[in-house]
């Protein structure tokens, strides 16, 4: 738990967008703020955004730097990274 | 199988790392961490394990310590201070049982993690129940509780229109915090009758502190509409939500919303505790004076011996902590507080009780398990969550259950499912560090891998 408030934002790139963020976020927060909705596809082909927030549901997988099915509320944003989501067009 | 889930090669993780200890504490939320910083205080070796980037559980859900109470700090202080070793993003796959004691096999960032400990201190949590209902898929649906969580690690609701429905005093903090994050709270829904919740209200009483922090959360959200007796019966919008319908029974209307958070209740996760073999009633773990639950050398504390909020969860930790490993008695005081605040747990349950009308929200289309995507009409016909497993995939996904599964249980009466190991998803590399390690009394040669990973 260190003093790192007061960094400045990072830079990702989602869905081929370069964004800047707030840093220590997660992906959930960071990809809701950016006002993008449909984190997934489910089986039969629904949009499926963030529901428990705390990496039960499983509804809030996205690509993360090429691994799959990573869930957006269980990972801090970091300087650099590649998220991809079913909002992609 | 819908080829969909968790792929392997992604990591060169097979080199499995060790952990010896005394105790084990699965979850870091207040009781886990009350527990951990009591029994290392003993000089016990303790390992902390959580599934999460900070130490904190969901009520103290914090990014870099920012905006936590000061209880909050003062434990996380402690805990720094008491030698525990704290194991973050690390999730429980399965645990077996031989005369040494325990081996817990986790999953830490992707790699495997053997942890041997004598004893167990389970502070696994709660988590949010949900009622299916038309609609609830649409992005923009989400738990209050999850809400909670997205704005504590970074989300913003400024601006957007946000309807809370549902019941429970889960919803009285979120509202506050989501009103002063900018959020324009269209309306909260509380579906208890008006006539129970002033009963709750009257009977907080007997803990003055809950019941000032109940008129403080109240007064945060004054200028938004508060109503009991009033619940939400479906979601609508093409790609995500744009409205709710609303009934109390007699007026049925609708509120446009960007955002409804909804959920009725919290239930414990006691899905390790049932791995471990631990007793269970009424979706509880049963546990002595001590915290020890049915299984020697296995404790519970917090909201998995039922929900009883964080003041509760400290006092259950700290019991916890002086007893494990030993025969000390517990002082008197603490006693005497955890009946307090248990006897205030009780009375909850029965007020905030989900209404029969829930009973019908889900229509035949309505999908229950969103995993899966299976509709309410076809689980309907199941006679258990075991058979509906089975025939119907509904509880096969990679929530394994958690999120349908109690809905379903309370719109159809069904009894709690047996649990299997993994009791998480996890990657291959790390089951076959247990398969190869060939564990005597492992439960993994019973499980039906292929069911969660490919």
């Amino acid at each position: 738990m260190g003093q790192r408030g007061a960094e400045s934002e990072v830079e990702i790139v989602v869905d081929g967008q370069r964004q800047r963020v707030a840093p220590g976020i997660t992906v959930a927060a960071a990809l809701f703020n950016l006002g993008i909705s449909a984190l997934r596809r489910s089986v039969s082909g629904e949009s499926r955004g963030p529901v428990c927030g705390m990496g039960v549901c499983f509804e809030c997988r996205v690509t993360i730097d090429s691994r799959p099915h990573q869930r957006a509320c269980m990972v801090a944003v970091v300087d650099g990274m590649h998220i991809h989501t079913a909002s992609d067009s | 199988m819908t080829g969909e889930y968790f792929t392997t090669g992604e990591y060169a993780g097979t080199d499995a790392e060790v952990v010896v200890a005394d105790v084990a504490v699965i979850g870091a939320g207040p009781a886990g961490i009350a527990a951990a910083a009591s029994a290392a205080e003993r000089g016990l070796r303790v390992a902390l394990l959580d599934r999460g980037l900070e130490s904190g559980g969901q009520i103290w859900r914090h990014i870099n310590g920012v905006a936590i109470p000061r209880v909050a700090q003062q434990w996380l202080a402690r805990l720094d201070k008491s030698g525990a070793q704290i194991l973050r993003r690390t999730s429980v796959v399965d645990v077996s049982v031989d005369v040494a004691g325990f081996e817990i096999l986790a999953e830490s960032s992707g790699r495997a993690l053997h942890i041997r400990v004598t004893n167990i201190i389970l502070a696994t949590g709660a988590r949010e129940m949900f009622i299916p209902f038309d609609g609830w898929t649409l992005p923009g649906v989400m738990g209050i509780g999850g809400a909670q969580a997205l704005l504590k690690s970074g989300g913003s609701f400024a601006g957007k229109r946000v309807v809370i429905a549902g019941s429970g005093p889960l919803m009285l903090p979120v509202a506050a915090a989501l009103a002063e994050s900018g959020a324009r709270l269209v309306l909260v829904a509380e579906q208890a009758k008006r006539s129970a919740v002033a009963r709750f209200a009257a009977g907080l009483w007997r803990t003055p502190s809950t019941l000032m922090q109940a008129a403080r959360y109240r007064a945060r959200f004054m200028s938004s509409s508060y109503s009991t007796g009033t619940w939400v019966t479906a979601a609508h919008g093409s790609d995500r939500l744009e409205s709710v319908t609303v009934t109390n029974g007699r007026r049925t209307w609708r509120e446009t919303a960007d955002v409804l958070c909804t959920g009725y209740g919290l239930i414990p996760n006691v899905e390790l505790a049932r791995l471990i073999g631990c007793e269970t009633r009424d979706g509880a773990v049963v546990v002595d004076d001590d915290q020890r639950t049915t299984i020697a050398n296995v404790q519970a504390v917090g909201e998995v011996t039922g929900i009883g909020g964080a003041p509760l969860s400290l006092i259950e930790g700290e019991i916890a902590g002086l007893t494990v490993g030993s025969r000390l008695s517990v002082p008197l005081p603490l006693l005497r507080r955890r009946a307090t605040f248990e006897a205030a747990a009780r009375r909850m349950f029965d007020v905030f009780a989900p209404r029969a009308e829930l009973r019908a929200l889900p229509t035949p289309t309505t999908i229950v398990c969103r995993c899966e995507d299976v509709t309410y009409g076809v689980v309907q016909d199941a006679v258990c969550a075991r058979q509906a497993k089975l025939h119907t995939r509904a509880g096969m996904g990679p929530c394994q259950g958690r999120t349908c599964m109690p809905g379903l249980e309370f719109l159809l009466a069904w009894h709690s499912d047996t649990v299997r190991p993994p009791i998480e998803p996890a990657l291959v590399s790390i089951l076959s560090s247990e398969v190869a390690k060939n564990a005597p009394s492992s439960f993994l040669s019973n499980s039906c891998v292929g069911d969660v990973y490919q």
